[in-house]
């Protein structure tokens, strides 16, 4: 072999591996739904799978990519996963589960296939599995994210990640788990944990500004890539629309809560100029359309806040009493000592810092506070501008103690040096 | 699917209900299990003895060890099942919740063994 055809060679892995890399990216839970559909054996659907992507990276470089990757790995995939159907099951068995899979594909076009991922979806965060595995579980079975990674970004061991998600997958197909969208007068519940997972997944990814952690970071992109997935699947959930629109706004500011140096930028700071513009624009859309099915919820509430700050921080035109009002009704429906520390800092501005001080006195005694750093950073930025010095270092001194983030932990601490006497 | 429907209940209740709330009790039960009938989706159903009927029988160096209770001496004992046939886990589940003994105490749903299912072990 020459060195320009081995040069080619690589050349051709390369292509073959970055097509199938792109591929499993966009219909990982796409064909792991279809191939779980019926027989709900996630784990088997899986396995199937990534044979399929390895016989991908084989074939691929040799033969070309197939006009239509998607249905190629499928039909791998079915084959697979019927070869081992066939291998431990007797034969009236095997021939009801081969009916079963062909059932779910059109054989006149296979190319046009079914979308499942949304009743894949709320298989993963059925009630009946421990509530603590369903967002680890869906991350896993619709985006194809491996146990270390979940695990890590879950704070707890590979092996016991592993152990949990195959538990769960276990339940799903002995216990019978359905793999359905659930009927309209259950959907709202149901839906509202997925989106709530949905949501979990992108606050992992929204810890890491810096984007130090990679981990972390892909998480935002995968949530993201979820909410428009649903978004895509259910046009007219206003839920749905919200929460895309509440990432979509929080994640246009990612890169200006940081300046050159690495210094953690509060909102009021930020340069409005540093957000991406594009998707903003997405954002309030999408609010738009959400609230014009008049069904309000947390996230569009949640998106409606960010949507003020944004404007505000634009026109530097004082929304404040608007933003309190919001607070309000977010409290109304989702009543959390967290809403309840922004709505001062919101009080803060609309009134007066003592006024918002007034507010959070009932929440003293929370124990969910007592570690809650932003409740303690918010307590010293107030106190400093009540003029309460002492209690304020105090408050300042439990805050940057309970910061993870080392910018947020030295920008509380040059604040607070401003109020100290030497 | 098939599904063991279990019926977990505080004992004791039934004897303090009056003759009037208890035939409302039976009526109750003869109706949900007449609707599983209708619905073609039940194998068996029973009604248990008390606990303190119980007895546990366990082999202790080849010989049966038996005691006088039930296995688990918890506030709620199995009372009764019913064996029922469901699509899946979601239909299992709305059968159970239809039950009374959903009100009076608790269901608890699980799935008969079929096979043929490898590595279990893996659970």
């Amino acid at each position: 072999m020459t060195l320009a055809n081995r040069d080619r060679d690589s050349d051709a892995n390369d292509a073959a591996r970055s097509i199938a890399e792109a591929v499993a990216r966009r219909s990982y839970g796409k064909l792991v739904a279809l191939l779980a559909m019926r027989t709900r054996d996630v784990a088997a659907a899986e396995d199937a799978l990534a044979d399929a992507f390895a016989a991908a990276l084989a074939d691929w470089p040799l033969r070309g990519c197939p006009a239509n990757p998607e249905a190629w790995l499928m039909t791998v995939a079915r084959r697979r996963a019927i070869d081992v159907v066939r291998h431990r099951v007797v034969r009236d068995e095997c021939a009801n589960q081969l009916l079963l899979l062909a059932d779910e594909i059109d054989e006149r076009d296979p190319s046009a296939l079914p979308d499942r991922r949304l009743a894949l979806l709320f298989a993963c965060t059925h009630p009946a599995l421990d509530a603590g595995i369903r967002t680890p579980l869906m991350l896993q079975v619709v985006l194809g994210i491996d146990a270390k990674t979940i695990a890590s970004a879950f704070l707890t061991s590979p092996a016991a990640m592993a152990k949990r998600l195959a538990r769960a997958k276990n339940k799903i197909r002995d216990a019978g788990v359905p793999f359905t969208v659930p009927e309209r007068e259950e959907l709202g519940e149901r839906l509202s944990a997925v989106l709530e997972a949905v949501y979990a997944v992108f606050a992992e990814g929204w810890t890491d500004p810096v984007g130090g952690d990679a981990v972390r970071q892909d998480l935002a992109g995968e949530a993201l890539f979820l909410g428009h997935l649903l978004v895509e699947l259910l046009p007219d959930e206003p839920e749905a629309l919200g929460l895309l629109a509440l990432m979509l706004y929080s994640h246009a500011r990612r890169d200006a809560r940081r300046d050159e140096a690495g210094n953690y930028v509060p909102l009021s700071a930020q340069d409005p100029a540093k957000w991406h513009a594009a998707m903003i624009d997405a954002a309030d859309v999408l609010l738009r359309r959400a609230s014009t099915r008049n069904t309000i919820g947390r996230f569009q509430l949640e998106a409606a806040l960010q949507s003020a700050h944004i404007h505000r921080c634009r026109t530097r035109r004082s929304n404040w009493a608007e933003v309190v009002q919001l607070y309000d009704a977010l409290f109304a429906i989702a009543p959390s000592p967290v809403v309840a520390v922004n709505r001062a800092l919101a009080l803060a501005e609309r009134d007066s810092p003592q006024a918002a001080l007034d507010a959070l006195a009932v929440f003293a005694d929370d124990a969910r506070l007592a570690d809650y750093q932003p409740y303690w950073a918010a307590r010293a930025d107030l106190l400093a501008r009540a003029g309460t010095r002492t209690e304020a270092l105090a408050s300042y001194d439990i805050a940057i103690g309970l910061s993870s983030d080392p910018a947020v932990r030295s920008y509380l601490q040059h604040r607070r040096a401003r109020f100290s006497p030497s | 699917m098939q599904y063991l429907l279990l019926i977990y209940s505080a004992e004791g209740h039934w004897d303090q209900m009056s003759d009037s709330e208890r035939q409302q009790g039976a009526a109750a039960y003869q109706a949900y299990t007449e609707s599983l009938r209708k619905a073609d989706a039940i194998l068996g159903s029973n009604r248990l003895q008390p606990s303190h009927t119980a007895t546990t029988v366990r082999l202790v160096e080849g010989k049966p060890q038996v005691l006088d209770g039930p296995y688990s001496d918890s506030k709620e004992q199995l009372a009764g099942y019913y064996l029922i046939d469901a699509a899946d886990l979601d239909a299992a589940i709305a059968w159970a919740a239809r039950c009374p003994g959903a009100s009076h105490g608790i269901m608890e749903v699980r799935p008969v063994w079929t096979l043929p299912h490898e590595a279990k072990s893996g659970a």
